[in-house]
């Protein structure tokens, strides 16, 4: 490859661009204000920001909130249904839950309004046999009728049809002859498991995205050519893979929460360079906090995701865990005289008091900067109101000072999350413990030492450029594709011949489609799994395959061994049953090297650009460093500061910070 | 004095204790039950009398208050010698309803927490087991006469002496109950949860020190009790009234009733029960324990705010249920208590306070957990099979909006399973499954929607048995808001639709292939008055189909 890379990611605040030149390393960054509604201004901004020239670009890989946005805020494409007579209703209906297990309110919006969803006769029974033949006079009639009411596309949805697709494909030609476009999708297509609502909203959401995210990224690829580029856009998908432009539409489902899945594919490339497998991913933003675990280098795919409260979109994607507190998290004593740190956030508006934006209630990000950890001088006056709200809301009605009361909220905000990681990490059978914390976003490096600590996590990774990890996951994403067959087997009573025959040909697709993206790669693979449970359970557990030769007894073998390390149960009375079997296939761009991410030619010697007054149960002045200008020889002793342009890193006292060759830094958590 | 800091993160500690031994316990659980509808609730309780320490934030909300009084019996018996006296690595065994319980489904464990050699606290955790013997599979009897036609009951007994489990005991229950061989793996599952609890709780112990920790648990004490006190200030102290009805007790086709009289008595609320109907034949009274469950659960789905511990239940004071359905004594039936009755008791509960707190506080939910159980031959299976099909109902309107619509009941967190897992797994085939229209209670803001499906038999045999409520009037509308429909079944053999004598309950009716029943859910309660209701909304329910244009006239006065 002779050209550049470029990774360029739509953030909610700010789209981020990573340049880098394959042969010699070299980087060029931008951060601009993301542009709304259309993120494409913004991306065409960032790469003028950065003055590139786009001609010299060999490659282009996008991570957009398109879709993502349009799904939470439900501003989507005009989308009607067909579906099976006396079933219209489980869009709305979902699986019957409330979004609290306390508090007997709740509020949904279908993805599809109820006018929109008609039925047509024709059943298939749970074996996928024709109990009632499908009634194509009123398909057709059904159809014209969507279209005159102004639908832009459509999702074909019938009962069982994982099963057996044959109305779901006849109704779909039906349609096609009367429907003004390509936007139709069938339930089957995109996830062949039993489960009505979840394919539903699946093919709903896909359906109801499709067309804007069509818009959007011919918009930006016209823009793009206009400006000299003349090869193909790739686009991030949810499942930490990328995919060619001209085909993302087609699958629009699949880049619904691409963003954190780029900053976990970071991570990935990230620790494998410094040598770290084992990483817990912690992103702290101003309104959440995202986590996911990164087990012997892999990123963990799951596909039951649900985006939101009753909106399962059941594709493969990253599985990143929202564990709650964000810097506008908000502190209060309660009526009983607890102090409690969220639930509720003050989010970006009005935000935290030192925002100097109307917000009254105090915040962590508050409490941060009381304390020190956060620099004064970019807040100005507010700090002064921040002080005020922090003394009558808290210090006052706990008889504490100011300075102990920010401690507190502190704390406390860590000792939850912390919590929600170790519930994460528990869900997912690890022991957190085992992993290092990689920290990004705008306040992850603030709180990672301080919540290492708390979760006996032994080292914090922070990389070069926490605020620009996303952009960075664009620049090293492989493609990729995943398969999931349903089976539902007892493995004793399975087909093996089938098994194999079914993971063969997974292989075969996955590679089909990778050759025909054209794209320099390093190696293909693939990797199998099989998801399994003992009969009569409902979770499943997913066992990895060596290989699509698979025997009965290994996979057996390979259950009962997982099910061992997961629940030290055995159970050689109980048979086991073969539900999904997996493959994705994987093809592995050419290593880019990331050791200029912050230039070398800005490093000197480790010297403090200054100090500054720090609480840590009791004020001290303690070092502060700009990290650009940091050797990577570097071996400081905590307490330090490191600041950088868009982050702030604290070393907590007792712990020790030192560089890897690309310029991470590597803090060695030890005992305060 | 512990200082708030220490206190706060000692209380979170706490609570991740339970709330990890709750997640091992459903993700190694076998029985659907626990496993994906979470019937199961994990939690810490005092040596000295039972009292909730801690309870873990995911757990079963009927389960709310049960455990502490378990605990307590257990503890009472221990010390009187009727129960055999815990050493390390004990678990005891226990579903007796009428010693702190529920139903005889729900069946706990209890094992002691040792610091130093001595008893620290309890740990105990409930999982819903899906048979445990009796007259019918499942154990929801609707015409049960009394607790043997029930189920196995158990009194505390040690199923893990010293870490052993105790082969015997196994084997008495094995030969009580359906389906034992599955059985093995819930019990490994509730064992290790509390396993797993106290490795967590030593560790909270070993680090913060025991002297704190004890400290800080009688601190989350108080001040939960102070904050549950100022949230009520409010209740007035002359009597706030509400009444909630139930059916049937599925043998005697007579309402009971429900009669709430609420007032504050200085800083505490007492709920008084008297006038309430007498103990009944059928299974739906209710034991001592599932009604102040019941209530705790219902001031908590108001006051979510206040973490759970026996602080939080202290200021409220149940009394009057003496001689009632509320607290039946042995051998009166109770299978209907945990999973219909309590709904009706926390029914009762939010219609006197949402006379107090307008903007807290929703109109009825749906209240029922709508338990439709068939069983049967598929002779394409060439086995026996039992489903059950429970269902959700609308919400009650509130202060903010609209009443959610198909919503789980109010002491469950279940999801429904879907119909195509049904029809794989059941010689069934759904006809319909669709929201019941026209069911919302009218109001300013009205009910959520209720379910409407319809289940045919496609071969073999079966008979299907009904434990369902709100047949006879709907979830209560509040400030002026009208009631949400009513729970309506039908039967339909050989062409002839009927409906169940006691409306919402029946047992054992036949169907051959080609019969078909059709259960519609009931909505939710309306808020406020319907005439108030802004007319663009009317309109729009009425273009989505929910009400019909005639409905819509008669309950809001809609002119379209």
């Amino acid at each position: 490859m002779t050209g550049l890379v470029a990774g360029v990611d739509v953030g909610g605040t700010f789209t981020d661009l990573v340049i880098l030149d394959p042969a010699t390393g070299a980087v060029r960054l931008a951060k601009v204000p993301t542009s709304l509604p259309d993120q494409s201004g913004g991306v065409l901004a960032a790469f003028a920001e950065a003055g590139a020239d786009l001609g010299q670009m060999d490659l282009i890989v996008h991570g957009t909130t398109t879709t993502t946005n349009a799904v939470l805020e439900r501003k989507l494409a005009k989308t009607g249904l067909i579906t099976t007579e006396g079933f219209r209703d489980v869009l709305e209906l979902g699986r019957r839950t409330r979004p609290q297990a306390y508090g007997m309110k709740g509020h949904f919006v279908p993805v599809i309004p109820r006018d929109l969803r008609l039925e047509v006769a024709g059943r298939m029974d749970a074996r996928g046999r024709e109990l009632t033949p499908l009634d194509e006079a009123a398909v057709a009639r059904a159809a014209l009728w969507l279209r005159d009411q102004g639908c832009e596309s459509l999702v074909i949805h019938f009962l069982h049809a994982y099963a057996n697709p044959a109305h779901e494909l006849r109704a779909a030609e039906i349609a096609a002859g009367v429907w003004p476009n390509g936007y139709i999708t069938t339930g089957h297509s995109l996830l062949s498991e039993s489960r009505e609502f979840e394919r539903g909203v699946t093919a709903a959401v896909n359906a109801s995205v499709q067309p804007l995210l069509e818009r959007y990224v011919a918009r930006l690829a016209k823009g793009l050519a206009a400006r000299g580029y003349s090869r193909d856009l790739l686009v991030m998908n949810g499942n930490g893979g990328m995919v060619t432009a001209s085909k993302v539409s087609r699958e629009a489902v699949k880049t619904v929460m691409s963003g954190p899945a780029s900053g976990v594919m970071a991570a990935v490339a990230t620790g494998r360079r410094a040598g770290m497998a084992n990483l817990l991913t912690y992103d702290m933003g101003g309104t959440s906090t995202d986590v996911a675990m990164i087990r012997g280098g892999v990123a963990p795919v799951s596909n039951e995701i649900e985006v939101e409260y009753a909106m399962p979109i059941h594709v493969p994607m990253v599985d990143v865990r929202t564990v709650g507190a964000g810097g506008g998290s908000i502190a209060r004593v309660d009526a009983g005289g607890m102090l409690r740190v969220g639930p509720d956030s003050a989010g970006s508006s009005p935000g935290p008091v030192c925002y100097g934006r109307g917000g009254t209630q105090v915040t962590i990000s508050d409490a941060n900067l009381l304390l020190g950890r956060l620099p004064a001088a970019r807040f100005g006056q507010a700090a002064a109101a921040a002080r005020a709200a922090m003394e009558d809301q808290i210090a006052a009605p706990l008889g504490l000072t100011v300075e102990e009361a920010a401690e507190a909220v502190l704390r406390i905000a860590n000792t939850h999350m912390a919590g929600a990681i170790r519930m994460v990490s528990i869900s997912m059978g690890a022991d957190p413990r085992d992993f290092a914390l990689f920290a990004f976003g705008g306040a992850g490096p603030l709180h990672a030492v301080a919540l290492a600590r708390e979760l006996a996590v032994p080292k914090v990774l922070v990389p070069a450029r926490p605020g620009l990890t996303n952009a960075l996951g664009c620049v090293v994403a492989d493609l990729r594709h995943d398969f999931v067959r349903t089976l539902n087997r007892p493995l004793d009573a399975a087909d093996m011949a089938q098994v194999q025959a079914i993971l063969a040909g997974q292989e075969a697709e996955g590679r089909r489609l990778i050759a025909a993206e054209k794209l320099a790669l390093r190696s293909v693979r693939a990797e199998f799994s099989a998801d399994m449970q003992f009969i009569g359970q409902t979770h499943l557990l997913r066992i990895a395959l060596p290989g699509p030769e698979v025997g009965r007894e290994e996979i057996q073998r390979r259950f009962e061994a997982a099910y061992w390390a997961r629940f030290k149960v055995e159970l050689p009375q109980v048979r086991a049953n073969l539900v999904n079997l997996n493959c994705s296939v994987i093809g592995a761009r050419p290593e880019l090297d990331l050791s200029r991410l912050i230039d070398p030619a800005g490093r000197g010697q480790a010297v403090p650009s200054g100090t500054r007054r720090v609480w840590f149960g009791g004020w001290r002045d303690v070092p502060v460093y700009w990290r650009d200008h940091l050797p990577l020889a570097l071996d400081l002793q905590g307490p330090a500061i490191i600041e950088q342009m868009d982050t702030t890193v604290i070393v907590e006292p007792g712990c020790r910070v030192t560089s890897d060759s690309d310029g991470n830094l590597i803090v060695e958590v030890g005992h305060a | 004095m512990l200082d708030p800091v220490t206190l706060a993160v000692i209380q979170a500690g706490l609570q991740q204790v339970c709330d990890e031994m709750d997640l091992t316990f459903s993700r190694a659980a076998f029985s659907p039950v626990i496993a994906e509808a979470d019937d199961r609730s994990d939690g810490i309780y005092s040596a000295e009398d039972g009292s909730l320490i801690a309870q873990g934030s995911k757990g079963l909300p009927v389960f709310v208050g049960v455990m502490q009084f378990s605990t307590r019996t257990l503890i009472e018996r221990i010390r009187a010698g009727e129960t055999a006296a815990p050493e390390p690595g004990d678990i005891y065994i226990v579903n007796d309803p009428y010693l702190g319980g529920t139903h005889l489904m729900d069946v706990r464990f209890a094992m002691p927490f040792y610091r130093d050699g001595k008893l620290f606290c309890w740990l105990s955790n409930t999982g819903h087991w899906p048979d445990t013997g009796g007259a019918v599979p499942g154990g929801f009897s609707a015409s049960a006469i009394s607790a043997e036609q029930e189920g196995l009951r158990l009194p505390p007994v040690k199923l893990f002496k010293r870490g052993e489990m105790d082969r015997e005991i196994w084997q008495i229950i094995c030969s009580n109950i359906r389906v034992s061989e599955q059985r093995i793996g819930d019990v490994k599952a509730q064992a290790s949860a509390l396993l797993v609890g106290a490795e967590r709780l030593a560790g909270l112990m070993d680090r913060y020190g025991d002297a704190a920790v004890v400290e800080a648990i009688a601190e989350m004490r108080r001040l939960a009790a102070r904050q549950m006190r100022a949230m009520l200030a409010d209740v007035p102290e002359d009597p706030v009234k509400a009444v909630a009805i139930v059916d049937s007790d599925g043998v005697v086709n007579e309402p009971l009733t429900i009669a709430l009289s609420l007032r504050r008595v200085g800083g505490d609320v007492v709920f008084d029960f008297t006038g309430s109907s007498a103990p009944c034949m059928g299974p739906m009274n209710s034991v001592r324990a599932t009604t102040l469950s019941a209530v705790y659960l219902a001031v908590r789905h108001v006051f979510a705010d206040v973490p759970i511990s026996a602080g939080a239940f202290e200021p409220l004071q149940v009394v009057g249920i003496e001689g009632t359905f509320l607290d039946a004594h042995y051998p009166r039936p109770v299978s209907g208590c945990a999973a219909e009755v309590s709904q009706r008791i926390a029914e009762a509960v939010f219609a006197a306070l949402v006379q107090v707190f307008p903007d807290r506080v929703t109109a009825a939910p749906a209240g029922t957990s709508g338990n439709f159980g068939l069983g049967g031959y598929d002779p394409d299976k060439g086995r026996d099979f039992v489903m059950y099909q429970i269902s959700g109902g609308g919400y009650g309107g509130f202060a903010g909006g609209d009443g959610l619509s198909n919503g789980c009941s109010t002491i469950g967190i279940s999801k429904a399973p879907p119909v195509e897992i049904m029809e794989q797994n059941f010689p069934v085939l759904y006809r319909r499954y669709a929201l019941h229209e026209g069911s919302g209670g009218a109001g300013e803001h009205r009910g959520g929607f209720g379910l409407d499906y319809e289940i045919e038999l496609l071969r073999g045999q079966a008979r299907a048995s009904f434990v369902m409520d709100h047949g006879r009037v709907g979830p209560q509308g509040v400030l002026g808001g009208q009631d949400g429909a009513v729970n309506r079944v039908e039967v339909m053999r050989g062409g002839v639709v009927t409906v169940p004598e006691h409306l919402s309950k029946a047992q054992d009716i036949a169907l051959q292939p080609g019969d078909r029943v059709r259960v519609r859910t009931p909505g939710g309660g309306g808020y406020g008055d319907a005439a108030r209701r802004d007319p663009a909304l009317v309109a729009e329910d009425v273009r989505l189909g929910r009400y019909s244009a005639e409905e819509a006239r008669r309950l809001f006065g809609f002119s379209g």
